[in-house]
């Protein structure tokens, strides 16, 4: 029998050159980004300064102000995609035909790229001659600025995001709907349980895995959200679109400020992270696994 | 009795069907939009009344997008689908040779590394941009092809994804081979790789695509406008386009057909390949 040793050495062979990568460019670096913040100060000169980045990002109202947008943004869209999602998947499970069809057509967003899409989304919503005003205009509303009025820009952001992330939650949820066993529903229909008897007590606690599973996935994309803006909004107007992800860019590799821009990345590690636990926290109670 | 249970039935089918129709149209409808206004002209574009169709198929956006001199699409084609390629060949050889370890192999810490690689998927990719780029910077290949490429050429989620194939693989099959006088590499690409096709297609095709759809990344650690990959080279002529819509949506449209024809292709086993790992880029 070989020696441990002998084994792991050759194991490693196998496993160290894509280790190495994940580590070096995917795992390292968040420790790195918390080294990076306790110092200020271009390239190759820079001083350690201790919590000074946290304490000025924390009385940063530009910061204050990016997390309170993540935060309406991602409110804005993980609830409703969910419910939409979860909606059209039972729409698509009731043995229609066309099936197929459908299910290539709403996730064709989803693999589109979103700067191409943006740029559409964008020319739909433009305040003098996109499409969305005139219609409104048609059927004798008020226009609305969609990018332009801070009130809305946000709003439409998220209409567009709603749209583009739609399909791949159908996927997921129409594969955790094909899961449930069929006698289930037969044995209700013999109780002559109704419809939303039976999406009460069958499908939402049987699907309930892949919701968290979705809920979970959705808010840690959201919170991270940047392409739509960048392409829509650059963070405008009046800031009202800035999420965290665009105000760290523009700290990082417009005003090239490595140490705060650190910190920036290092705060949405925690928040994400804390979002997560919660999350699993609260499902360890509510949700429900077979077996 | 029957028919009217048939009746019933029949009005709940017209009422589904409507309502995924009328979804189906609200997901086509900006890709309708992108391509009727890229065939429209200028004035076409700004009459009102909107037009839904233009008269006649306009093709001087394309031309104008494609030919543009201060932006090069033909080489932002080529640079992505080598950086997408090359990644994506990468990804598949590094991915799967520690999978194999991992599914066949047994070794000290096995596990635990898995599980180190694993919990990497968690870390959200935005908050490791500046320090990515720090390192980049470092190693001395801030823009270049290998800051598109390198970080990205191996994946836990490919590893996981190909590991969780390989596990299905009998052993016996890895311990005969191998007693065999076969090495361990020759059964790897003797008989692994061969029977691993499928897997490996369903993982390339996620790569390739998360690869093609990238954004953040290249816009970061690349400046150099050789090395400008299509979405970056799309969001450069927007701000160079303003509002100039009819070349716009030109561009956009002829940047989105090549994904969504090789979509057409391989949509079965993504939907599938998304079914059952809920990958997301």
């Amino acid at each position: 029998m070989k020696n441990k040793t002998s084994l792991f050495l050759h194991a490693l062979l196998y496993i160290f050159p894509g280790a190495l990568i994940i580590l070096t460019f995917h795992f390292i670096p968040v420790f790195y980004a918390f080294y990076v913040s306790f110092f200020q100060g271009r390239f190759g000169r820079e001083v350690f300064v201790g919590f000074q980045n946290y304490r000025i990002l924390f009385q940063d109202p530009d910061f204050w102000n990016s997390l309170k947008n993540t935060t309406y943004y991602v409110i804005g869209t993980v609830p409703t995609t969910i419910i939409l999602s979860l909606c059209i998947a039972m729409l698509l499970n009731s043995k229609i035909k066309g099936l197929s069809i459908y299910r290539t057509i709403y996730f064709l967003p989803v693999i589109t790229s979103i700067n191409a899409v943006a740029i559409v989304w964008k020319w739909l919503f433009h305040n003098q001659y996109g499409l969305f005003n005139s219609w409104l205009e048609y059927f004798g509303m008020a226009r609305i600025d969609w990018l332009g009025d801070p009130k809305f820009a946000m709003f439409s952001i998220i209409l567009m995001s709603i749209w583009k992330g739609l399909g791949y939650n159908i996927i997921i949820f129409l594969a955790g709907l094909q899961g449930i066993p069929k006698h289930l529903y037969e044995s209700a229909d013999i109780d002559g349980a109704g419809l939303w008897h039976k999406f009460r007590h069958i499908t939402v606690p049987m699907i309930s895995p892949v919701t968290f599973f979705v809920l979970i996935m959705s808010t840690i994309s959201s919170f991270q959200v940047f392409a739509q803006v960048y392409m829509m909004t650059q963070g405008g107007p009046n800031k009202s679109t800035s999420v965290i992800v665009y105000h760290l860019y523009d700290k990082a590799f417009q005003k090239f400020d490595m140490g705060s821009s650190s910190a920036i990345a290092f705060v949405l590690f925690i928040i994400i992270l804390i979002m997560t636990i919660i999350q699993r926290k609260v499902a360890e109670k509510k949700v429900h696994y077979a077996n | 009795m029957f028919k009217s249970k048939n009746t019933k039935e029949n009005i709940m089918k017209i009422i589904i069907h409507t309502l995924l129709i009328a979804g189906a149209v609200s997901m086509l409808f900006p890709f309708f939009w992108m391509i009727s206004t890229s065939f429209k002209t200028p004035s076409e574009i700004l009459t009102y009344p909107t037009k839904l169709l233009p008269d006649s198929l306009h093709w001087r956006n394309y031309t104008h997008a494609w030919k543009n001199p201060n932006v090069n699409f033909a080489r932002y084609f080529s640079n992505t689908i080598f950086v997408a390629g090359i990644t994506t060949l990468g990804q598949l050889f590094l991915s799967s040779l520690a999978a194999y370890a991992f599914a066949f192999f047994n070794f000290p810490w096995k596990d635990r590394i898995f599980m180190l690689l694993l919990a990497t998927m968690m870390i959200p990719q935005q908050a490791l941009l500046v320090p990515d780029y720090i390192i980049l910077h470092k190693l001395r290949i801030l823009d270049t092809y290998f800051a598109l490429i390198i970080p990205w050429i191996c994946s836990a989620f490919s590893i996981f994804l190909l590991r969780q194939f390989f596990m299905s693989i009998p052993k016996e099959l890895f311990e005969a081979a191998t007693i065999d006088g076969a090495s361990k590499i020759k059964f790897y690409y003797k008989i692994l790789l061969p029977l691993s096709v499928p897997p490996l297609l369903t993982a390339g095709m996620f790569t390739f695509l998360g690869s093609w759809n990238s954004f953040i990344w290249p816009l970061i650690v690349t400046s150099s406008p050789e090395l400008r990959v299509i979405q970056v080279g799309l969001a450069q002529y927007m701000q160079a386009e303003g509002t100039n819509w009819g070349p716009l949506m030109a561009a956009s449209t002829f940047c989105t057909i090549p994904l969504i024809a090789g979509y057409f292709f391989v949509q079965k086993r993504f939907i599938q390949g998304i079914a059952t790992t809920g990958m997301k880029d």
